[in-house]
This record gives C-alpha cells, sequence and structure tokens, in this order.
C-alpha cells in the first residue's frame, strides 16, 4: 500500500496578518524549516497535521513577539529535539555533516594534483599497461 | 597497489552495517525532548474543580502523565488499562489536551476515571511546552518530578511490561491489569 | 484462475532467470558455445512469462478482481480504467512487477543488438543480469507476491488508489524512472562481464556508451516528471523536497551524469578504465540502494511504501550480495597498472577528470545527508533531520563549481591543449556573458540581484561554450560552406544536454529568487495583485467527477485591460476514500506560471487562498526534458549502428573465447 501524504492532500493555506513584511518572509523559511514532529518528512509549512497546525501558530505569535530566529528554533528543540530542525545546528555533533563536503572537494583535488604530479615522476614508455596485457594475451591464445 | 582497490568493497560493508542497524531502529520514534528535565510549570485548572494547579501536584512520583482528549479514538482503547492501573495503585494524572471540558468531564463520568487529578489544558500551552505532539501519549515521572521517559501511542499491557514497569517495582502482580479488560468496552 | 497463471507465469520466469544466470556463465567460463548461445532464448524466456504474469495482473485490476489482495487495497470499481491500470504499479508488490518487467525488457534489448559483440560479452552480460533477475523475482515472490488473494471473503469493493496517484503524471513516471534505474544494470552488467573477461579496453566502453546514455536519459526524463507533477499535483508549487525516495533516484542520475562522461574518456583515450568500471557499479548498486531505502521503512518519506523490516532484510541480502560481489571482483580484477597517462593537466581529459571529481562527491554529499540521521540514530547520538536547507546550502555550491568546466570542456582537446587557447576561444563570449550577467537582472527585475547575475553567468557561459562548438564544427568563416553532416546525432545531443543543465540552472535560481506567493481569505469579487498581474474571484460552484465532488473558485486573471486566463482551482472530495484533495490551477508559459491554490473555507463563502508568480519555473522541466532527450539521440549516431562490421567475425569469436 503506497503511503503516499494521506493526512495533507491539501494546501496549507494560513491567512495570518503580518506587522511587516519582513516579519512575513522569516515566517516563510522558518515554516520551511521546521519539520513537523508527527508527519512523514514534511515541514510545518506544508503539512495539515493539527501539531502542524500549532506551530505554526507559535511561530507566528513569536514572531510577532520579537524573538529572532535563533530563539525561536531553541525554542522548538527545548520541546521536540533536533528532529524538528531541517538544518541541523553546526557544532562538533553534526560537524561531519557541515565539513565533509569541503573536506570531500579537498581530498579529491589533492588526489588530481598528485595524479598530474606522478605522471611527471613516471614518464611513459614502449607499450601501455594496456597494449601489453592485449599482446600477452594474444600471445597466450596463439592466434594466426 | 591492490589494497588501494578493496577500499569501495570496505565502505560498502560499513554502509551494509549501518542499514542493517538500521532495520531495527524505528525512523519515527522520538524520544522526548525534555527527557531529565523536571516537568514544565503551568497554571491551569483543574478539570473537575476548576482551582488553579500547577506542576507541583503532580506529585509524589513516581507517576504517570497521560496525555488524552476526548477526539482522540486510541485514547479510548487504552482507557481500561488505564482505569487496571490506577486500581493497581499506580498515580496517574491527566492531560486533557486541547479539549472541551465539558465533553472530557461527561466521558469521565461515563467511562470511569482513572486520574489522580486532570489539568484541563484547553488551549494546548501545557502540552506543547511539554512536546506533546499527538494523543495520545504518556509520561512517566520520576519521585522528584523529572521527566524519565515518553511513550507515544496506546498504552497497554505490553508497553508497561517492557518500557515502564521498571520504575514502579511497588507493582506485585503486574497481570492483574489484565482483568477489567471486560469494563467499558 | 487468472491470478493463478499470473503466478505461474512469475514461477516460469525465475526458472528461466536461473538457468539464465547459470548456463551462459558456465558456458563462458568452460568454452562451451552451445551453452553460451542458449542466452539470449533464456531471456526471451524471462520476458515473455514475466510480461505474461503482468498482463494477468492488468487484467485482475481492469476487471475489478477484489479477490486479488493488491487490487482491493489499491482499486476500486469507480476508478476511470486508465487509472486502474495504473494503481497496478501505484503500491509496492505491483511496482516490483514492472521493475522485473522492465529488466526483462532491457535483457532482450541486449540480446537483439548485440549482435557485433563477441558471443562471450554478451552471454556474461546477460547472465549478470539475470541474477538481478533471480534476485527480484525471488523477492517477489517470496515476500511480496501481486497474486495473493483474499478467499473467501471478497471484498465487495477496494480501498480505492490514493487521489494523489490518480493523475496521467503518475502514470508515466514510475515507467520511466525504473527504464532509468534499471537500465543502469545493463552498464553494470558490461562492467562486470568485462572484470570477469579480464579485458577493460576500449570496446568495452563503446559497448557500454549507448546503453548508459539511454538509461541515464530516461533517469533525467523520469526524475524531471516526478519533479513536474509534484509541482501541479501538491498544492504548494514546490518542484524538489530532498526527500530520502527522491534522493534516492538522484543519487543514481549524478553518478550516472558522471559515468556517461567517463566512458566517453576510456572510449576514446583508454584511460579513466578503474574509475568509469567503478562508476558503472557504484550507479546501479545506488539503483539498489534506492530500492532498499523505498521499500524498508528505515527512512521516514512521504513516498515510502509500506514498510517492512522483513523485506528489508530480504532486499539487503541481496544488496549485499550484488554489490559486494561486484565490488570484490573490482578489488580483484581491475587493472592495478594504472594505464599510462598520456595526457597533461590542460587538457579534455584533465576537464573530464574534474566532472568526475565535482559530481563524485556530489553523490556522497546527497547520500551522507540522506543517511545522517541513520547514521546518527544507530550510534544513540539522537535523532536529527537533515532536509532542504542544508541540501540546496552544499550540493549548489557544487553545480556552480563544475560549470565553468562545462563550457570549456567541449572546446577542448584530447591529450594536451593550451590555457592561453581556451582564453582566445572564450574571451570575448565571456566578456559579451558578463555584461549579459549584469544588465540582465536590471532590464527585467528593475532590482541587482547577485544569485541571479550568478546564474546568468554561468548558464550563459555553458550556453555560450556549446554555441561555440556549434560555430567550430559548421566550420563557419572557413570558406567552405557550412559542414551540417559535422552535426551528428551524438553532437547534437551532448549540446541538448548541455543547454538543458543551463536551462535548469536558470530555471531554479529565477524561481527561487523572484517567485512572488500570497496566502489570503477572498471572496467572490475580491481583487488582488501579484507580480503584475490582476487576480478576481469572480465565482464558487459545485462540480462531480467520476468519483469525487469539487468545490471550485473561478478566477479571472488580468493584465491591464487584457484577459490572461481563467483559473478555476479546485477542491476534491473523494467518495470512495472521503479523501480531500486540492487540484491548483495554473496558466503556463515559458516565462512565468501563475499558480492558484485553494484552501479551506473559512466561512460561508470565503476561502483561503493561495496565489502565486513563478517565474521560469518551465526551464527547470524544459532543461530536463533537453537533457533527457538530448541522452536519448545520442544513440542514433552513426558510429553505434557499424559496430557489427568493425571486427571480423571469427577473429571476434576466437578472442572472445580466449577467456
Amino acid at each position: 500500500m503506497l503511503i503516499l501524504m494521506a493526512s495533507s492532500a491539501w494546501a496549507v493555506i494560513e491567512t495570518y496578518e503580518f506587522s511587516s513584511p519582513d516579519l512575513a518572509s522569516r515566517y516563510h523559511l522558518l515554516s520551511q524549516e521546521l519539520r513537523c514532529p508527527k508527519c512523514q518528512n514534511q515541514n510545518i509549512a506544508d503539512s495539515n497535521a493539527p501539531i502542524a497546525r500549532d506551530l505554526r501558530v507559535v511561530l507566528y505569535e513569536q514572531l510577532e513577539a520579537g524573538q529572532s530566529d535563533q530563539q525561536i528554533l531553541d525554542f522548538m528543540v527545548a520541546r521536540y529535539g533536533q528532529f524538528v530542525r531541517y538544518r541541523p545546528e553546526v557544532d562538533r555533533q553534526t560537524a561531519l555533516l557541515w565539513w565533509s563536503p569541503l573536506l570531500l572537494l579537498v581530498l579529491g583535488g589533492l588526489g588530481v594534483v598528485r595524479h598530474f604530479r606522478q605522471k611527471e615522476r613516471h614518464p611513459e614508455r614502449g607499450l601501455t599497461a594496456m597494449e601489453r596485457e592485449h599482446v600477452d594475451r594474444l600471445l597466450k591464445d596463439r592466434l594466426p | 597497489m591492490r589494497v588501494k582497490r578493496f577500499i569501495p568493497l570496505a565502505v560498502f560493508a560499513l554502509l551494509a552495517l549501518l542499514l542493517f542497524k538500521g532495520l531495527s531502529i524505528d525512523p519515527t520514534a522520538l524520544p522526548a525532548a525534555r527527557l531529565g528535565q523536571p516537568f514544565p510549570d503551568f497554571s491551569q485548572p483543574e478539570l473537575l474543580t476548576e482551582e488553579l494547579i500547577d506542576a507541583s501536584a503532580l506529585r509524589p512520583g513516581p507517576a504517570l502523565v497521560n496525555v488524552w482528549a476526548t477526539w482522540c479514538y486510541s485514547c479510548r482503547v487504552e482507557h481500561p488499562y488505564l482505569l487496571a492501573l490506577a486500581e493497581q495503585g499506580v498515580p496517574i494524572y491527566g492531560l486533557n489536551y486541547k479539549d472541551d471540558s465539558e465533553k472530557a468531564r461527561q466521558w469521565l463520568a461515563d467511562l470511569g476515571d482513572p486520574y489522580r487529578l486532570n489539568i484541563a489544558d484547553r488551549d494546548g500551552t501545557v502540552g506543547l511546552d511539554l512536546g506533546v505532539y499527538g494523543a495520545p501519549e504518556t509520561y512517566v515521572l520520576g519521585a522528584d518530578g523529572v521527566i524519565l521517559h515518553r511513550h507515544v501511542g496506546v498504552l497497554d499491557q505490553a508497553v508497561f511490561e517492557q518500557d515502564i514497569g521498571q520504575w514502579f517495582p511497588a507493582l506485585a502482580k503486574l497481570g492483574q491489569a489484565n482483568a477489567p479488560e471486560s469494563s467499558a468496552q | 484462475m487468472i491470478p493463478e497463471i499470473g503466478h505461474l507465469a512469475l514461477i516460469i520466469a525465475f526458472v528461466f532467470a536461473t538457468g539464465l544466470a547459470v548456463i551462459p556463465m558456465w558456458g563462458a567460463v568452460r568454452g562451451n558455445i552451445a551453452a553460451l548461445n542458449l542466452a539470449p532464448t533464456l531471456a526471451m524466456g524471462v520476458l515473455v512469462f514475466v510480461s505474461i504474469a503482468f498482463a494477468m495482473l492488468a487484467i485482475s485490476f481492469l476487471d475489478d478482481d477484489f479477490s486479488v489482495a493488491v487490487v482491493a487495497a489499491n482499486s476500486n470499481s469507480l476508478l476511470p480504467p486508465i487509472f486502474k491500470f495504473s494503481a497496478l504499479w501505484g503500491n509496492h508488490e505491483g511496482s516490483l512487477l514492472l521493475w522485473v518487467l522492465i529488466l526483462s525488457g532491457w535483457m532482450a534489448a541486449v540480446s537483439w543488438f548485440s549482435q557485433g559483440l563477441p558471443r562471450v560479452m554478451v552471454a556474461r552480460v546477460l547472465s549478470v543480469m539475470g541474477m538481478i533477475a533471480i534476485g527480484f523475482l525471488a523477492f517477489s515472490l517470496l515476500t511480496s507476491n501481486p497474486f495473493e488473494r483474499l478467499l473467501p471473503n471478497i471484498p465487495l469493493d477496494g480501498n480505492d488508489l490514493n487521489p494523489l496517484l490518480q493523475d496521467p503524471g503518475l502514470i508515466i513516471h514510475p515507467p520511466l524512472l525504473y527504464m532509468g534505474y534499471v537500465g543502469l544494470s545493463v552498464p553494470f552488467a558490461f562492467a562486470i562481464a568485462a572484470l570477469l573477461g579480464g579485458r577493460l579496453d576500449a570496446s568495452w566502453a563503446r559497448w557500454s556508451r549507448p546503453w548508459t546514455n539511454v538509461a541515464w536519459g530516461f533517469l533525467s526524463l523520469g526524475i524531471m516528471l516526478g519533479s513536474w507533477w509534484a509541482y501541479y499535483e501538491l498544492g504548494w508549487g514546490g518542484w524538489w523536497f530532498w526527500d530520502p525516495v527522491e534522493n534516492a533516484s538522484f543519487m543514481p542520475w549524478l553518478m550516472g551524469t558522471a559515468l556517461v562522461h567517463s566512458l566517453a574518456v576510456t572510449e576514446k583515450r583508454g584511460v579513466f578504465r578503474a574509475w568509469t568500471v567503478l562508476l558503472a557499479i557504484f550507479a546501479f548498486s545506488l539503483s539498489l540502494l534506492g530500492t532498499f531505502l523505498v521499500r524498508s521503512g528505515v527512512l521516514t518519506s512521504v513516498h515510502a511504501f509500506a514498510s517492512d523490516p522483513e523485506r528489508g532484510l530480504f532486499i539487503l541480502i541481496f544488496l549485499a550480495l550484488v554489490i559486494g560481489g561486484s565490488l570484490l571482483l573490482y578489488a580483484l580484477r581491475a587493472p592495478t597498472v594504472a594505464s599510462r597517462i598520456n595526457y597533461t593537466a590542460v587538457s579534455r581529459e584533465s576537464l573530464l577528470m574534474v566532472n568526475n571529481l565535482v559530481f563524485t562527491v556530489s553523490t556522497i554529499i546527497v547520500l551522507l545527508g540522506t543517511l545522517f540521521p541513520l547514521v546518527m540514530d544507530a550510534f544513540s547520538l539522537g535523532k536529527y533531520s537533515v532536509g532542504p536547507p542544508y541540501f540546496n546550502a552544499v550540493f549548489v555550491p557544487l553545480m556552480a563549481l563544475v560549470m565553468p568546466f562545462m563550457a570549456i570542456g567541449p572546446l577542448s582537446r584530447w591529450r594536451e591543449d593550451s590555457a592561453a587557447r581556451w582564453l582566445h576561444e572564450l574571451l570575448v563570449p565571456g566578456a559579451v556573458v558578463v555584461v549579459f550577467a549584469v544588465a540582465v537582472p536590471f532590464l527585467f527585475g528593475g532590482e541587482f540581484n547577485v544569485w541571479i547575475a550568478l546564474a546568468v553567468l554561468l548558464a550563459g557561459w555553458v550556453a555560450v561554450g556549446v554555441l561555440k562548438d556549434l560555430w567550430r564544427r559548421l566550420g563557419v568563416g572557413s570558406g567552405y560552406g557550412l559542414r551540417w553532416q559535422a552535426l551528428t546525432p551524438s553532437f547534437l545531443g551532448m549540446a541538448m544536454a548541455h543547454l538543458g543543465f543551463a536551462a535548469v540552472v536558470m530555471g531554479a535560481v529565477v524561481v527561487t529568487q523572484l517567485n512572488e506567493e500570497r496566502d489570503l481569505l477572498m471572496e467572490v469579487g475580491d481583487v488582488e495583485f501579484l507580480g503584475g498581474y490582476r487576480f478576481e474571484l469572480t465565482g464558487l460552484s459545485r462540480e462531480a467527477g467520476p468519483n469525487y465532488m469539487a468545490d471550485q473558485a473561478v478566477f479571472e486573471v488580468t493584465q491591464g485591460d487584457q484577459v490572461i486566463a481563467t483559473l478555476i482551482p479546485e477542491k476534491r472530495r473523494y467518495f470512495a476514500s472521503g479523501q480531500m484533495m486540492t487540484e491548483a490551477a495554473i496558466d503556463a508559459s515559458v516565462w512565468r506560471d501563475l499558480y492558484i491554490a485553494l484552501g479551506e473555507p473559512i466561512e460561508e463563502g470565503a476561502w483561503a487562498v493561495r496565489l502565486q508568480f513563478k517565474p521560469m519555473v518551465r526551464w527547470l522541466w524544459l532543461g530536463g526534458a533537453l537533457i533527457g532527450f538530448g541522452a536519448l539521440l545520442t544513440v542514433a549516431d552513426r558510429r553505434y549502428r557499424r559496430q557489427s562490421t568493425r571486427h571480423s567475425a571469427p577473429l571476434a569469436e576466437a578472442s572472445g573465447l580466449a577467456r
């Protein structure tokens, strides 16, 4: 049986009035960054589970109350855990996650550099390895 | 270098182990964020008396705090078991979550009241502070009022024995809790 | 009766698959030509019987045979016939059958189109594919039998197909996606066969290329379609969510991109051999991993089929055997003597090496992000979520990194080139792009947006590289007229794909940056302005569909005094399941989409409405289509059809049999 968002088959449209457009855009961003604790991988903006609705209200109230983004995120995490953030906090625990892109690129880059240095150290000579293998095989099979 | 060629295989082996471990983990299980913290303080009316209560009312521990509502079907399913537990002497406090208090009172009158007292959390603020995301949920409070465990879903014999019973050593015969299945169903 | 025939056919197919996996492989080891020649026949056998099984299941769906469990769970008598058919693959068991059907289709295609290849190679390739078929057929028969019956209590009617799936886009999306996923088993099989045979040479690469391009092309189309479907069906105008199942299809695509390019290098220059083999193994392994992730319940996803750890374990064991086995073979048989590095640091080879690097790193990043919650959970380090904010933050820069190289690539020379020459070729076009990039945001948006400028710069750069290549090939200005014959399908396909990529990047950046959205309460007669357009709610009505009842809101969209469109978003309630669904109304055009979705009725006659102005969102899918069709176009090239005459037959036979 395919479970495909059976609980949220319709667009969730909240008609909040924000006291400033800046708050509205912060709401937009944060509601996409916060995960619905109950749903199958949805943010609170897109889900219409009751808890998602409640959290949207809380988000709206906190924004209007002048809380900063970090304060709001901390508020949510205190109650629902790290689970509720789609952008994990950058700390020692998540170092692997946040640093590996750069790390991998650097390692890869070093590999490429080493690859070309190696070429300088071992200039080509005679048959390529591949050609040698092919010749060996042909000779072994004694083909005409 | 022959050894280098084995690296992809080694990495895959690690991945396979991880996935194997993953099969025994439930990705939807979410432990309470407030584990190890005291029950968040609040000021709400009690359901039956309408007197204001706060977190100190949830003593002495160890005790259970059960999040329930009349709109929650599963709560009705677990209700008989709660009654049985209460009969066994387990202290159960109720958090009537985002509910109509009149309906809630009627429900308890009809089906029995296992709760020492009930927090009438009509707008869900207590639930929010606790980290509730759906009913039914049951929290275990320790002797000092600290949150020790959270169970999400229907509370029954199996769950109690496996996860919760450890904090209620005084309960001599957990098997007794099975008995009144016939009531209120 | 019909389900039983289907069941029997599936078992017979399993027998054929077993034969295919064993006999030709044994024939290759022993040099038994008869056994080798059996491979195409056995492959055909698998195809025939899987097709019969599929047909029987289709008939069960179309005939409303609710005694069959999957039909009862996923269909309904009120369902329009086309959706009864597509419901077949809208569930775990049926989609597995589709998987195997497509695999057997690819097997048959390989046996038909490999006339000029050494018999031993073909036999090995088909055998490997047969082994994969065994795994999936066994999985189906043992744990996920689509022909299970609900006797004797046959339900009166079915549960209905999830309304979200009752849509034409969802009909083609899985088959296209599977054509891609499953198709990557062909280069995989070729790689394994080459490792087994001990010849990882340019021929292997040349044979693999058309298959890889086609599979990758289909995968591109499948992903593009999924994104487009999500956009118009789900009601909030999103088009990619980095959901684990989406990532499961994206990783093979990323790896496939690297593979497509790496194969070109191995074919033409005989280098990157070990890399290319590894990429071929990884690409298909990621397809299998995707199958595991979607069906095992290990990760939470909106797309996941009902999870079952028992099934998960089966797939994991299968995964371990196939991937572990192939990586072991790689470790033992891959060439340890590196190919002669016959190219310099400034050459087409090195540019493609950078390409390999970036796409491999991208794949690892997506894999890491997808599995990070699992890793943390497995080590009891807490429950984490990794979603779009993370992926967008790390993935976008990686793609931006590869784009400068994309323009130079087609113009570059093999073996040895010079940076000075690149500068000479691209300086003037590059300068034009820079000017354009700075000017464009002012021309259209009125405000300078650094991201859009960057996107125009990178995408424009890629486009310019393609055009320069085209210019050069046509021999413009050479004085001999235009060399139209230089525009081979191979070149045109590449050009299309690169342009498509640039288009996707442009579309993604523009729609993310300049999207305008408004959520508000509207009553009949209310007017709202957005993106320079005027939206007026002119009426509300109710309308019945074949299996639903819809509330409709009629909007008139005007610009100035010109009527642009009448848009009618709906809120549907499906009878059988009682589920509610929103049908967004979209006015589409190349430069912008106007998007309206209904929320809930707040009071009598007043609805919550979302209006969206989405500039250049179509470029995402037009670009995706260009990529997919470009890839498919490349195989029309004459050089692939010349294969049969390249080697003299007896020598090919004999040398093939040498191992």
